[in-house]
């Protein structure tokens, strides 16, 4: 089966190693005998809503977020369409702040996000740095990853978080939580990246894009043994130097 | 409270605490002094700076400025007795180590770190500063790199007198020009490369945003650029590297080109990011009135410096070491190693999480190793994130059966040195702790001579 992919913004977006987690992705999708075709779309193209199963945005320098904002309004109809109809979403660092309401930078200015996600961000004078580690009860599993950010991300009342902070700062640094979930959408401050070292997450995101294409299924389970080794030593850095909230 | 200055004694006292440390085998204590007198009295080191009677000048650049520094410290040398901390200790505690060190040294010449360049620019007020280049690097410890872009400008407002050379390839480092800079880069558009990396950075307009148009890319985003809706482009060239030949890793060779004529350099280093160096080192000797024949005597005198990029004998051995430490560091030390006649059939990587390494390990994944992987028999990778570097290959396609992981470093070099047949060449990439790391096994084995020995 084909998974399609659009990569948002992979000129602009692309600070945090965000390669690493389609690289994931589309090997792990190859060995069960699928395909990822990564599309970009980038400024001023249209987003071909019915067609893509999963999109993906990255993080950026502040510059670049600050210019894609307004190309992205325009997508944001398109994107909310493709939301509803099921297509999975995964937002990243600065892609994650893009998603919510707005972001007021440090001036006080207000940048107007696409609202796919119930939340909104507010930035803040000192940059939360450090690894982190995530416990996940709806899925039963942990994240580890490392998050560098000046944003303080509040989340709406009832809004569901990506997962609770063990170690680290998350969204703000004081709720315990971090990212933000919302159907299909997840939004994150970690990378690392992130799929790499926490494959139960790759393989999620990828069963719920092949539901979308039209094929409900189970993905094989894999041996990870590297993977599991990285989480291990992620996980243990979260613990050990991780932000505190 | 001031400490008075002179501080003879105290400067005696710290030294000595330096060389404690040594004794003590905790390193090369390059910074104990430096650290001491930075907590006792932040001022003394402005002090200490003013008894240069020729002044200062600093380098600094995210990629090169070790190199940069050692560089202009040969070319130099003939001439000019210079303070220098050559072991790389580059953040204000390593630069008061030199200062206490001053002996009768006539010029200081440091590079120094990319944050801590407003601070030492501030107290040292140099002469002459060499910009060389902002590439993506430890997010966790340094920001953005506009972050740091800002910061620099911000310096150098407060520095009306200091004359800068600065790379006029990077749109960056080239938006600093001002009266009186020498602005240097590379000319010769056979050597570009064929696609921006994809570590590229600053690949859009400062001005108006819009994607720049390369007629060359060199190195990242270094090369001749130009927007095409508002027009900002490379600045002109004062000094350019011409008619480059890249000799693998045996070395180049290039045309100098400067106001005062041109002459052909040697180069006993291998890539387009070492051609950056010396043609920046170049302009930094030139804005000191060096003469061009001197100028171009150094840069052939040259090895490289400690750790960048090393060929140590072991036993019936060699390693070659090539420093790793950001992408688009470790992009040109890829390139080296594939323009080589003999591509590494075995590749020891290594990758530590160390503050000096970064925290945040991501940048791995923005390096394009891949043309490496073709070649690769095996990979042993090694660090105190081994794994992490192991799924970066395995996911950019190399078999995991061809992957090892030993966390352990220098079980990991004998394990590299054993996959390597007698005779041959064993190919290293460290981070930077791990690099230091790795030069104290081989020295432990009487292989390599420890920095401190070979810097003093």
């Amino acid at each position: 089966m084909k998974i399609v992919v659009g990569h948002l913004y992979p000129d602009y977006l692309n600070i945090y190693a965000d390669r690493g987690n389609i690289a994931v992705l589309a090997e792990r999708a190859r060995v069960r005998g699928h395909e990822l075709d990564v599309r970009p779309i980038g400024m001023g193209m249209d987003v071909p809503t019915e067609t893509i199963d999963l999109f993906y945005v990255g993080g950026g320098q502040d510059r670049d977020q600050a210019l894609v904002v307004p190309d992205l309004a325009a997508k944001s109809e398109a994107l909310h369409e493709a939301a509803a109809g099921g297509a999975v979403v995964l937002a990243v660092c600065g892609g994650y702040q893009l998603l919510g309401r707005s972001y007021r930078d440090v001036a006080g200015v207000e940048l107007p996000g696409i609202g796919l996600l119930p939340l909104h961000t507010v930035a803040g004078a000192r940059r939360m740095i450090g690894d982190v580690l995530l416990d996940c009860p709806w899925a039963g599993e942990t994240l580890a990853g490392f998050e560098n950010h000046a944003g303080r991300t509040l989340l709406d009342e009832g809004a569901e978080p990506l997962g609770r902070v063990i170690s680290g700062f998350g969204n703000d640094g004081a709720s315990g939580h971090e990212g933000c979930r919302a159907g299909r959408v997840y939004g994150t401050y970690l990378h690392g990246p992130l799929l790499p070292r926490n494959p139960w997450f790759a393989d999620r995101l990828l069963t719920e894009a092949l539901a979308h294409a039209g094929l409900d299924t189970e993905l094989a389970e894999l041996p990870d043994e590297l993977e599991r080794a990285a989480h291990a030593v992620s996980a243990d850095r979260a613990r050990r130097r991780g932000g505190r909230i | 409270m001031r400490v008075p200055i002179p501080l003879s004694l105290e400067a005696a006292a710290l030294r000595a605490a330096g060389a404690l440390s040594r004794a003590a085998g905790r390193g090369g204590g390059t910074t104990i002094p430096g650290k001491l007198l930075w907590k006792l009295d932040p001022g003394a080191i402005d002090e200490l700076a003013k008894r240069l009677p020729a002044g200062s000048v600093l380098v600094s650049a995210t990629n090169g400025k070790t190199t940069t520094s050692a560089m202009i410290a040969e070319i130099l040398r003939p001439s000019v007795r210079v303070a220098h901390n050559a072991s790389g200790a580059n953040l204000v505690s390593g630069v008061a180590s030199t200062l206490l060190a001053l002996g009768g040294a006539e010029l200081g010449l440091f590079e120094v770190d990319e944050a801590a360049l407003p601070e030492v620019a501030r107290r040292l007020r140099p002469r002459v500063l060499l910009l060389g280049n902002l590439f993506r690097d430890q997010l966790d410890r340094y920001g953005e790199l506009e972050i740091v872009a800002q910061r620099w400008r911000a310096a150098l407002a407060t520095l009306p007198e200091a004359r800068l050379v600065l790379n006029g390839d990077d749109p960056q480092i080239g938006d600093l020009r001002r009266d009186g800079a020498l602005v240097f880069g590379l000319d010769d558009p056979r050597r570009a490369r064929p696609a921006l990396q994809h570590a590229a950075d600053s690949t859009h307009c400062l001005r108006c945003g819009t994607p720049y148009v390369y007629a060359a890319a060199y190195v990242g985003h270094l090369g001749d650029y130009r927007c095409p809706n508002c027009g900002h482009e490379r600045p002109e060239l004062d000094v350019a590297a011409r008619e480059i030949e890249l000799h693998g890793l045996d070395g180049s060779a290039f045309t100098l080109a400067t106001p005062g004529g041109d002459a052909r350099v040697k180069l006993a280093l291998p890539g387009l990011y070492n051609i950056y160096n010396a043609t920046g080192a170049a302009a930094l000797a030139l804005a000191l009135g060096t003469p061009l024949a001197e100028v171009t005597a150094g840069l052939a005198r040259f090895s490289a410096a400690f750790g960048r990029f090393e060929r140590i004998a072991v036993g019936d051995r060699r390693l070659l070491m090539l420093l790793i430490k950001n992408p688009a560091g470790a992009n040109e030390a890829v390139r080296t190693l594939v323009e080589s006649p003999a591509p590494p059939r075995v590749a020891v990587v290594a990758l530590n999480d160390a503050i000096a390494d970064g925290r945040d390990v991501s940048w791995i994944w923005d390096v394009d190793f891949e043309p490496l992987l073709g070649g690769l028999e095996r990979l042993v990778a090694t660090g105190s994130r081994a794994a992490e570097l192991a799924l970066r290959f395995a996911y950019g396609g190399l078999a995991r059966d061809r992957i090892e992981v030993e966390p352990a470093l220098a079980r990991a070099l004998d394990r590299g040195l054993a996959l390597t047949p007698p005779g041959g060449e064993l190919t290293v990439l460290p981070t930077y702790t791990a690099m230091l790391a790795l030069r104290k096994v081989v020295a432990g084995r009487g292989h390599v001579a420890n920095y401190w020995e070979s810097a003093a």
